[in-house]
Formats: C-alpha cells, sequence, structure tokens
C-alpha cells in the first residue's frame, strides 16, 4: 500500500470532517456515547428554552450564546471522531483504488480452466493465475512458484517468491504475479478477504469498544449521572436559596462538569491507535490487540532476523601451530569460493584482510569446486592438485582422516565457548586451523532492551542454536532471557508457562508451526511472507514482515492508552476550575457578599458562564491532534511516567482551565458580548 | 491558634502512628480464621460454642454473594431486635425512669441508625431510652455493626490479595472473631480506664441535686388535665417557677462510651454526648476517645499492607489519610480561633476564639480535633456542637463526611471506602503509565469500574436527593433551628451524616418527626447496604482475577505520587461533587457574615 502520512490538518480529511461532524448528530449513533448525548440533549433542551425567552421578556443574547456554544461541544466532539475516521478512510481508500475488477480462470473439476468473475469465487475453488494477471482472491498455492508483486499491500516494490508449500505459500488478492504460473486454492469468501478486512479496519468501520473503552465509558456515564443529579438538586437548592436558576445555566453548568473532554476524544484516539499501526504497516485485526499490546510484559523474540542480522560471519582466522594466518587465509578463501552462503562470503570477504586478493570462481580453468551442502557441511576446491576443504569439525576431520590436534580442538572449543561457531580448514591431509562465525547482533538493541527492562517488560531470545551459542548472544543483546534449541512447540510451551504465572506474551512467527504459538501468545504479529495458518492465528499482521517491528508494536499499544488516561485525568481535574466560575456566578445575583469566591475575577456572571462554556467546548478541538498523534511516548519506569504526566495533565489540568477562562473571558468582555 | 495545639496535635499523632503497626499486626491474627492470639485459651470456648450455635463451620468459605447474603440476614434480624426491644421497653427490665416505648418512626430509625454503625440519634438518651434498650437493644449494635464493617473490609482486603478463587472467607467467623478478639478485649479496658477519669457506670435512678445557685424562668400555667392555661386574648399564661434542683442522669455508660469510640459507632448514652462530663471527664478521656475513634481504622491500613505483601501500600494509604486529617483539623482550629466577627464587632471577646458551643475543659483546639476526628471517620459522637462553629469551621466536618469519612474512617468502612477511591484513581491515571490499569497485580475492567462507581454513585444521589427535598418541603424546613444558609447546613448536614453513617449532627436540626426519621433511616441504609454490596461484589470479582506480577511496568501504589492522587481523587470525585450545594449553604454563609450584616 502506497501509504501517505497526512499532515494533521491536511485538507483532503478536513473538509470532509466538518461535513461528517453534523452527520454524527444523529442521536442514535450519539447514544454510544453517553457523555455526548446528554451534551446534545443540553444543548436541544437550551434551544428549546430560547424560544421561550422572548415571551418572558428576557435578553436573548446569553441563552443564544450558551445555546449555540452547546450545539459547538457536540460538534467538535463528533469533527474529533470523523478526524480520526478521515485519516483511516483515506489509507482505505487508497487500497480500493489497488483493488480491480478481476477475472479469474477457475479450475473445473474435468480439469479444464473457465473463466469467471473474481467475485463469484468461494472458498476453496481453484484457480490458476499466469504471469501479468492479478491474484483474484486470498489463497494458498497449491502448485508451482512465481514471483509476486505486493506492493499494493506492503508498498515494498521488490517482488517475493510465492510457492507451494512451505511457508511462503499464501497469497494475497490484489496482488500481481509478475512471472511464471501459479495453481491457487482460494480460502476466503468475497467480502472476507484481508482486503476487505483491512479496508473495514482503517476505516473503523467495524470498530467495536476495546475492554478498556467499555470500563472507561462505564465511568465516565457515572460520572455524567453523578453530575445530573448534582445539578438538577440545585434547582430545590435555588428555591430553597430564593434564587432561580435558568434551564440554560444548569445545562451549561452539567455540560461543564460533565468529562466531555475525554467523552469527545475517546473514540478519535482509539481509531488514532490503529491508525498509527497502519502507518507503521502492521494491522492490528481488533482494538482489543493494540491495547493488549500495551499491557504486554514479555517479547519473544526470534533470535535470527530480530536480534542478529540473520547471517554469522567470519570474524578471525585462528591458525594450527606452525601455519601463518596469510595461509590459513588463502586456504580458507579457496575453499570458500563455492559456497554461495553468506557466511561463505564473509570468509572470503574477512580473507581480503590479510592480502589475499578476492578470486572468482572463473579464474580457475581446471578446479573442480565442491559447493556447500546440509548434507556434507563442508565446501572446498581441488586446484593445482591440491584439496582444500573447509566445514565443520567433524566433517573436516572425517575429510583429513584424523583427530585434529589437541591444538586446534582446544581453539575450536574456545570459538564454541564463546557462542560462536568454528570452522575448520584443511589443506589435503593436514589441518591448516580454524575460523571464528560471529552472529552479529543488531546495532542499538541492548540500548532499546534496556528501555524495555525500565518499562517493565522481560525480553525472551527464541532460538535454535546450543545453549552455549544461545547464552552468549543473549549477553551480547542484553536480553533478559533466552530458550535454547527451541522447536515450536518449545515456544508455546514457554507462552503457556509466562501465561500461568500472569504474565501478557508478545511474539512474531511466519510458519505454519507457529500457529498455536501465534494463537496462545496475548499479541501475536504474523510476517505477511508467512503462511495463512499463521496470519489467522496471530492478531497482527506486520506486511513488512520485520520482526523488530514488535517492540514499535507495543510502544504504540502504550501511547494508545497513555493518551487516553492523560486525557481523562485531565478531564476531571478541569472540572475545579469550572466550578469556582460557574458557582459565583449563579449564587452572586442573590448573594453579593460572595464575590470573593470569584477568584478568576470574570467580569459579569454571564461572561463567567459563558467563558467556561466556551473552554469547555474549544479545549476539545485544541486537544485533537494530541489525541490522533498520541502523547509522547517515553520509555521509563512506571512510577517515572506516572509523575511526569500526573505533573502534566493532573496539575495541568487543574490549573489551564482557569488561565484558559479567564482569557476567554476577557476575550469576551472586550468583544461585549457578555 | 497556640502552640500547645500543636504540641498536643504532635503528640497525637505520635502515639496513633505508635499503636498502628501493633494493632495491625493483632488484626492480622484476629482476622485469620486460624489466627492465634494471647485471648485463645480463656475465648476459644466462646468462640467454637458461637459456631456451634449459628453452625458456622458447616458453611466454610463464602463467595461473595454468600458473604453479602449473610451480612444481610445478620442486619435484618439485629434491626428487627432493635426495633421490637425499644417499642416494648416499658414492659422490660431496667427501666428505673420508666420510659415509654419509642414511637414508630422513631424506633425505625433508631433500629436503622444503630445497624448500620450510623448512631445518629433523634431521641435524647437520658430522656428516652431505658438502661436495657441502652445496652441490649443499642450498645449490641455498637459491637456487631463495627465487626460487620471490618469483615467486609477483611474480605476486600482478601479479594485483593487472593487470586483464582470465588472464596472471600466466611463472614460469620470473621464477624465472630473481630466481636470476641477484638471489639471486647479493647472495650473491657477502655471502659475501666473511663471509669477511672469518672465515666459513670451503675444502675441507679437519676439524682436530684440542688443547685448552687437557683433561678426562675417562666413557664406556661398547666391546668389540672395538664393543659396549657390561655387567657381571655388565647395567649397561654405564664407563671414564675424557681428552679433549684436539677435532675442527673445516671446510667451504664462507660460500658457504652468505650465501644462507641472504638467501634465508631458515635451514639452517645447523654443527649449532650462526649460533651457531658459523665461521657468525656477530662482531658486525658477525651485524648483517649480520640485515639480510640482513629486506631482499629489506623490499625487496618497496616493489616491492609500486611496481607497483600506491600507494608509500603499500606503506610501510603495511611499517609493519605493522614494529611487529609491534618489539613482537615488545621482548617477547623483556624476558623474556630477566631471570634465571630459579629459578635466581636460588638465588643465580645474573641481572645478565645468562638466558644459558643464548646465545653471550656476542651476549649477551641480539642473541639475543633475532636470534630475533624468524628467526622474522619464514620463516628459522630462530638464533644462540642458543630451547629456552633463558625462557617468555614462547621464545613471542614460537612467536607469530611462527603469526602465519604474515609480519613481512618468508620472501622472497616473506612479501609473499603478509601479503597474504592483507590480503585478510582489508579484506573483514572493508571492508563497513564501505558497499561491497563492495575491495583497491586489485578487488572481493573468494567466490572470493577461498574461495583466502584456504584458505591460512590448510590450514596451521593441519596445524600442530594433527600437533601433538595427536605429543603423545599414544609417538613423539612419545620425542622431546622435556624434559617438562610445555616437552616440548609443542617438539613444538608442531617443527610451527609446519614448517608455516611456518620450520626454526628448540626445539633440546631430537630429530626424527630415522622418524615424526617424514616428520610433519615432510609438514607442511612441506602448509605450502608449500598455501598457493601457492590464492593462485596468488587472483592469478589477481584478475588476470581489472575494477579499480574509486579514489575517497575506496574502502576506504583505507594510513594509520595500515589499519595497525592489518592488524596485527589477522593477530593475531586468524593467532595467536590458537593460544591455546589455546599455553596449555598456555609460558603455563602461565610461571606456573608463577614461581608454584611444580613440575617436570617
Amino acid at each position: 500500500m502506497a501509504r501517505k502520512s497526512y499532515s494533521l490538518f491536511d485538507r483532503s480529511i478536513l473538509v470532509p470532517a466538518i461535513g461528517d461532524s453534523f452527520k454524527k448528530l444523529n442521536p442514535v449513533y450519539l447514544a454510544k456515547n453517553p457523555v455526548i448525548f446528554v451534551t446534545l440533549v443540553g444543548a436541544v433542551v437550551t434551544t428549546g428554552e430560547l424560544m421561550f425567552a422572548p415571551l418572558r421578556g428576557e435578553a436573548i443574547g446569553f441563552p443564544l450564546q450558551i445555546s449555540l456554544w452547546l450545539w459547538f461541544t457536540v460538534l467538535f466532539a463528533n469533527f474529533a471522531e470523523a478526524m480520526a475516521e478521515g485519516r483511516g478512510k483515506a489509507q482505505a481508500d487508497t487500497l480500493r483504488k489497488a483493488r480491480t475488477q478481476t477475472v479469474a480462470n477457475m479450475l473445473q473439476p474435468n480439469g479444464e480452466a473457465k473463466s469467471v468473475a473474481a467475485e463469484s469465487l468461494r472458498k476453496d475453488d481453484v484457480v490458476i493465475v499466469k504471469a501479468g494477471e492479478v491474484i483474484p482472491a486470498d489463497g494458498e498455492v497449491v502448485q508451482g512458484a512465481a514471483s509476486v508483486d505486493e506492493s499494493a499491500i506492503t508498498g515494498e516494490s521488490a517482488p517475493v517468491i510465492r510457492e507451494s508449500g512451505g511457508d511462503r505459500s499464501a497469497v494475497t488478492g490484489g496482488t500481481r504475479v509478475l512471472s511464471d504460473e501459479i495453481t491457487i486454492r482460494v480460502t476466503a469468501n468475497p467480502g472476507e478477504s484481508f482486503m476487505d478486512h483491512m479496508i473495514s479496519l482503517v476505516e473503523g468501520a467495524k470498530r467495536q469498544k476495546t475492554p478498556n473503552e467499555i470500563a472507561l465509558t462505564i465511568l465516565l456515564a457515572s460520572l455524567t449521572i453523578l453530575f445530573i443529579i448534582v445539578v438538577s438538586t440545585l434547582k430545590p437548592f435555588g428555591v430553597y436559596s430564593h434564587t432561580v436558576f435558568s434551564i440554560t445555566v444548569l445545562a451549561a453548568l452539567l455540560v461543564c462538569l460533565m468529562p466531555t473532554t475525554i467523552g469527545g476524544l475517546l473514540s478519535a484516539i482509539g481509531i488514532a491507535g490503529i491508525d498509527r499501526l497502519v502507518q507503521h504497516n502492521v494491522l492490528a485485526m481488533s482494538g482489543r490487540a493494540v491495547e493488549a499490546a500495551g499491557d504486554v510484559d514479555v517479547l519473544l523474540l526470534d533470535k535470527t532476523g530480530t536480534i542478529t542480522l540473520g547471517n554469522r560471519q567470519a570474524v578471525e582466522f585462528v591458525p594450527a601451530p606452525g601455519v601463518t594466518v596469510e595461509e590459513l587465509a588463502d586456504a580458507a578463501q579457496l575453499a570458500s569460493l563455492a559456497d554461495e552462503t553468506p557466511e561463505g562470503r564473509s570468509i572470503v570477504v574477512l580473507a581480503k584482510e590479510f592480502g589475499i586478493p578476492e578470486r572468482e570462481l572463473g579464474e580457475f580453468q581446471h578446479a573442480e569446486f565442491i559447493p556447500f551442502t546440509a548434507k556434507t557441511r563442508m565446501s572446498g576446491v581441488d586446484v593445482d592438485g591440491r584439496r582444500y576443504r573447509k566445514g565443520a569439525a567433524d566433517a573436516v576431520c572425517e575429510f583429513v582422516g584424523g583427530a585434529l590436534s589437541e591444538d586446534v580442538q582446544k581453539c575450536v572449543n574456545d570459538i564454541a565457548q564463546k557462542g560462536a561457531t568454528p570452522l575448520v580448514v584443511a589443506r589435503d591431509g593436514r589441518v591448516l586451523g580454524a575460523i571464528h562465525l560471529k552472529d552479529i547482533v543488531k546495532s542499538g538493541l541492548q540500548d532499546r532492551f534496556e528501555r524495555f527492562r525500565a518499562m517493565g517488560i522481560r525480553t525472551v531470545m527464541i532460538t535454535g542454536d546450543n545453549r552455549l551459542t544461545a547464552e552468549a548472544i543473549a549477553r551480547e543483546a542484553g536480553v533478559d532471557d533466552y530458550l535454547a534449541e527451541a522447536r515450536p512447540e518449545d515456544k508455546l510451551a514457554l507462552i503457556r508457562r509466562e501465561q500461568a504465572v500472569g504474565h501478557l506474551v508478545a511474539m512474531t512467527g511466519d510458519g505454519t508451526n507457529d500457529a498455536p504459538a501465534l494463537a496462545q501468545a496475548d499479541v501475536g504479529v504474523a510476517m505477511n511472507t508467512g503462511t495463512q495458518a499463521a496470519k489467522e492465528a496471530g492478531n497482527m499482521v506486520d506486511l513488512d514482515s520485520d520482526p523488530t517491528k514488535l517492540i514499535e508494536v507495543v510502544e504504540i499499544g502504550k501511547q494508545l492508552l497513555m493518551t487516553r488516561g492523560a486525557l481523562t485525568t485531565f478531564s476531571v481535574a478541569n472540572d475545579v476550575a469550572k466550578f469556582f466560575a460557574i458557582i459565583p456566578a449563579m449564587v452572586v445575583a442573590t448573594f453579593p457578599e460572595i464575590g470573593p469566591l470569584n477568584i478568576m475575577r470574570l467580569a459579569t456572571p454571564n461572561s463567567a458562564i459563558l467563558s467556561a462554556v466556551i473552554f469547555n467546548a474549544v479545549i476539545i478541538v485544541a486537544l485533537i491532534p494530541l489525541a490522533l498523534k498520541g502523547i509522547k511516548f517515553r520509555p521509563l519506569g512506571a512510577a517515572q511516567i506516572l509523575r511526569r504526566n500526573l505533573l502534566i495533565y493532573g496539575l495541568g489540568g487543574l490549573v489551564v482551565p482557569f488561565i484558559g477562562i479567564k482569557l476567554i473571558d476577557l476575550l469576551i468582555r472586550a468583544a461585549g458580548l457578555a | 491558634m497556640h502552640a500547645m495545639g500543636w504540641v498536643q496535635l504532635a503528640v497525637f499523632t505520635i502515639v496513633l502512628l505508635a499503636i498502628t503497626k501493633p494493632l495491625g499486626l493483632y488484626l492480622v491474627r484476629v482476622l485469620d480464621p486460624r489466627g492465634r492470639t494471647y485471648l485463645e485459651p480463656v475465648l476459644k470456648p466462646v468462640e467454637n460454642l458461637v459456631y456451634k450455635l449459628i453452625g458456622a463451620e458447616r458453611t466454610g468459605e463464602q463467595d461473595w454473594k454468600g458473604y453479602a447474603a449473610s451480612a444481610l440476614v445478620l442486619s435484618v434480624i439485629g434491626a428487627l431486635f432493635t426495633y421490637a426491644v425499644l417499642r416494648l421497653q416499658q414492659f422490660l427490665p431496667l427501666n428505673p425512669q420508666h420510659f415509654g416505648p419509642l414511637s414508630p418512626d422513631l424506633s425505625f430509625n433508631t433500629a436503622a441508625s444503630f445497624t448500620t454503625n450510623t448512631n445518629w440519634q433523634s431521641y435524647g438518651g437520658e430522656t428516652t431510652m431505658s438502661y436495657l434498650s441502652q445496652m441490649v437493644a443499642l450498645t449490641s449494635h455498637n459491637f456487631f455493626s463495627a465487626a460487620m464493617g471490618i469483615s467486609v473490609a477483611t474480605a476486600l482486603v482478601r479479594g485483593i490479595a487472593r487470586q483464582k478463587t470465588k472464596l472471600l472467607g466466611n463472614f460469620w467467623v470473621d464477624f465472630t472473631r473481630v466481636c470476641l478478639y477484638l471489639l471486647l478485649p479493647i472495650s473491657l479496658v477502655l471502659a475501666v480506664f473511663l471509669v477511672s477519669q469518672g465515666v459513670i457506670q451503675n444502675f441507679s435512678h437519676y439524682r436530684t441535686a440542688h443547685v448552687v445557685d437557683p433561678y426562675t424562668v417562666q413557664v406556661a400555667k398547666k391546668s389540672a388535665a395538664g393543659l396549657d392555661v390561655k387567657d381571655a386574648a388565647g395567649k397561654t399564661v405564664m407563671v414564675n417557677k424557681k428552679i433549684d434542683t436539677q435532675s442527673i442522669a445516671m446510667g451504664p455508660v462507660a460500658s457504652q462510651e468505650a465501644i462507641k469510640e472504638l467501634g465508631t459507632n458515635g451514639g452517645g448514652f447523654m443527649n449532650a454526648n462526649s460533651a457531658h462530663p459523665y461521657e468525656n471527664p477530662t482531658p486525658l478521656s477525651n485524648f483517649i476517645e480520640m485515639l480510640s475513634i482513629f486506631a482499629i481504622g489506623s490499625g487496618l491500613t497496616y493489616y491492609l499492607g500486611r496481607m497483600v505483601g506491600n507494608q509500603k501500600h499500606g503506610w501510603s494509604i495511611w499517609t493519605a489519610m493522614f494529611l487529609l486529617f491534618l489539613v482537615g483539623t488545621t482548617i477547623c482550629w483556624w476558623s474556630e480561633s477566631h471570634g465571630n466577627p459579629r459578635l466581636t464587632s460588638v465588643g465580645v471577646s474573641s481572645l478565645e476564639g468562638n466558644t459558643e458551643g464548646k465545653e471550656a475543659r476542651f476549649g477551641v483546639f480539642d473541639s475543633a480535633l475532636f470534630a475533624t476526628i468524628t467526622t474522619d471517620t464514620s463516628c459522630g459522637a462530638v464533644n462540642s456542637m458543630h451547629d456552633s462553629f463558625l462557617p468555614l469551621g462547621g464545613l471542614v466536618p460537612l467536607f469530611n463526611m462527603h469526602m465519604g469519612c474515609v480519613v481512618f474512617g468508620g472501622v472497616g468502612a473506612g479501609l473499603y471506602g478509601i479503597l474504592i477511591f483507590v480503585v478510582l484513581a489508579i484506573f483514572l491515571a493508571g492508563l497513564m503509565i501505558g497499561r491497563t490499569p492495575e491495583y497491586l497485580g489485578k487488572k481493573l475492567e468494567a466490572y470493577d469500574v461498574m461495583t466502584a462507581v456504584l458505591a460512590i454513585l448510590i450514596p451521593s444521589a441519596v445524600l442530594l436527593g433527600f437533601t433538595a427535598i427536605a429543603a423545599v418541603t414544609s417538613w423539612g424546613l419545620a425542622g431546622r433551628g435556624n434559617l438562610g444558609p445555616h437552616g440548609l447546613s443542617e438539613i444538608l448536614y442531617a443527610f451527609t451524616s446519614s448517608v455516611n453513617n456518620n450520626g454526628s449532627a448540626f445539633a440546631g436540626l430537630s429530626g424527630n418527626s415522622v418524615p424526617y426519621n424514616t428520610a433519615l433511616a432510609l438514607a442511612m441504609l441506602a448509605g450502608r447496604y449500598f455501598v457493601i454490596v457492590p464492593i462485596l461484589a468488587l472483592a469478589g470479582n477481584l478475588a476470581s482475577k489472575k494477579a499480574v506480577p509486579v514489575s517497575s511496568g506496574s502502576m506504583p501504589v505507594s510513594g509520595g505520587t500515589f499519595v497525592l492522587l489518592v488524596i485527589g481523587t477522593v477530593v475531586i470525585i468524593g467532595a467536590l461533587t458537593f460544591f455546589p450545594v455546599v455553596s449555598l449553604g456555609p460558603i455563602v454563609e461565610h461571606f456573608l457574615m463577614v461581608n454584611s450584616t444580613k440575617l436570617f
């Protein structure tokens, strides 16, 4: 997917969002959001009251303005949601464009191909796709291999290989076959495909409230009920005190006290969280998965690709006694020329450092090359009557027909002790020395794991290597723990074990045999290059197939929850200032002596109430960028984050409205509005 | 605000701190069904006998519904028993003054009041209650309601500490052990101490004393039939009456007094409560009474820390409570240290501060301190008349109760009350650390939030609803002792005190009418059981959860930030809700007193 990042107030999103704000005034729709629904009721009631003001001979200016601002409060809340959805929709439109009407060659039971519309394909139909054709539906390659352009969904232009069997068999509808021909078994009915799912996700159409959102909504609804009681009982207390509180003023007080800020921004925050993941090319199958990512406290990281660069590299030649390093390097390079594995290439490169020029296979006319195979575990060359070999210690031993010398054996053991892989080089019957092959740990990881530790997240490295190797790499990378000689079922067992003691586990996986573990993990990120089984088992898909992304996923989950919490705290803390703005204004007509309680020195009772209402409405718009971008994420311990955010959003929530309301009051007075 | 006051405050704090840990450790033993105490040799047979009688051992541990049902059953039985005794007291023994039966509404009110640990008294003890009523119908509840509060708090703490179980313990076992091992022995010691200070303990007839300085008052002339005699104009004929004797009430005061404070009940034997010399004779008795009010609530915070395996958490809760107490005391003391400006302006000395309604032997500081302590908790005993405090001084007790009496609080009730705020505070702010909020490893989810807010929402609704009704109905207005904002404060105070099961009164209000007795009784019942049931539901839900291991990424539940967070939540969610009505009561009254000459 050619993902474009939109600036916050991009015109193409802003304009439709304004229209949507009005469409969302539908009470049936708003009923999902109790706080904003009550605000809507307040707006309707005050508008109704407005009609009676002239009948009672009252000035219309003040109730009109209150009423308007209550409508604005609702609209601003709708606008926030529409903005968040708009950004998702823009992504979805790009996806839709990629999906073109396609014709499929469906394989009939009699073995003949028949041309049908792609939409008519059902699960388990079999189709043939040739070079240049668009794959009509999600499916699994059952025969053949092809290079496929998946840029429509990944944004990555380099083609990928898709072939039957193994872990590269899944294809996605809407991607294009570039070469060869493949036979595909369809795995999704129309409307249930990966692309459909993606579109509905980024649009937020099927968005359901997450458990945490439900809990928060209950709290916000309860606060709303509480303030309805507070405000409605104020009417009789007014009667007792011989003070008349108008419906307009009571509605204004209610709307100000209710947590409209978080109520208005709550769904925008949730949508923006999913959207942020999409921008990182990760698709979450539900909002629940994003939240779970924030809660994760154990990360299972595959060694290869996540922690190490994926290939071991030669870092040292250790010659046997009586052999020079150059001699060893020369032999090692010759023996590795036929080894096309990255390890082999790295030996050739390392040898250059010892003055051995890089040689090409073509230079040797009469040489016989022995390529590296998993079976022989050895590569080499027979040239000029000499036989060069390089490979695993036991394989080379067999080749020379005897045990290694004590010195070489010791140095092989030393290398293995360090967690690296020793290779042995021999020329004819003589062992020349060992090569030190080392896993290269990605840079910057140690730092990152350190920050995770501070956040209370434990990292566990999963590797098929033996314990020794695993421990050495684990130490170098700075992970907290490792699982060596891991088979897929060990991974599953580890997840179950961690979960049994209350941990939440995140992992990545791509193979079919990863599927059970992906399903068991609280957050399972499947690689897009992986099998269909893996993608279905996980609750997220990484389109870039970058296992390191798990780390970002966790950070985005945390950031989502933090933003929600920060704005909730801010919203609730705002009430203090609003009390001090509105209550004295309501009472001062009957009891002028209460004047000193107007600590903000707001000009008139009307302007005090109006200022609070305006602040309450405007703060929603002002916080939209924060809701969409999320609050700044810092990888600190919980205590530090709490202190910091409580200071900014708790204390800030107490102080900011005092300043804001005062400023608005000054403006109102300057404009002569109240 | 003199130095002696600060010294007393410091001494009080130090002693309170000193008893917290030992009491907490003792509570751990008492509240463990297999816990051993020093009193076991004496009381174990009694304990076993009780279990045999009520069949508690057959029940085993209960889930939250079973626990709640047991508490409710005991409450209903207790309330019916008390109602019956009060209605029939003229037929029962130990009634030397031959008091008649209480009216149905007053009996209902009193039964509800003592069952709910409120001890709101729409009656004057020494002019209404026989000794039997005081000792059996009322004092029994002082033990039972206190034990019930502690039991519910224990169930909540177990819910937090346990995992993957539905069971919260056995109510009958907890209840029995609290009564036997905690309340009875300490009350016994306290009662003996109070007697040493001059508190009475007898079954005598009331004594008649000759007053030192006889005086004459005008009273209505009575006909032979006992009716007021009217003159031709219909006015009551007044005659002089010389007062040279005084009736002095007697009774078993000390035994009731001890548990009255220790169990944060607050229902006085005498109408004047702890302002009466026979209930609270000396500064030392005053000190010990105040300490007893806080003692168990303070100890329970230590118990909490011990049970959940996080002693710092217990101390942090203690600190949050203590800071709220300290600020309340200081404001109340400061307010009462000043004279009423209306009176000082006409030459009344303000040297001693606002002395109206205060006992001279306690003075302003001890009155302010007692008023703060009694309303921080749901005790409600008084050693001065809160109605006579200056508006801001009187606002402190009101504010304390609006917070839900969670500062050390009613025995048990204070702990479960503040834990509700802790749950809400963690839910509100806990998201800010980037995780689903969790309290001591338990994730707080929709059900937990719902039960917690119900425990705040229902009492608040009842409080505001009844106050609003009373403020605009003739029966509500008729009870007032004052007009204007102070009258509103009186009504508000009564319902605040009832809903929060405090029981103290702005004494100006005459609540002994059918509508007030009924409304206040309903308020007390709602404030007790609509809190206990959601709390036990919360406890049950927390107990069933799996605990997430605590790490550096977990929500901190101790330390300065946490303390401030809890205080902020209690103040903003608990008390500020009442800011609108309070501003029409004490706040406007204060500004009227300072800035005008208006009278009502």
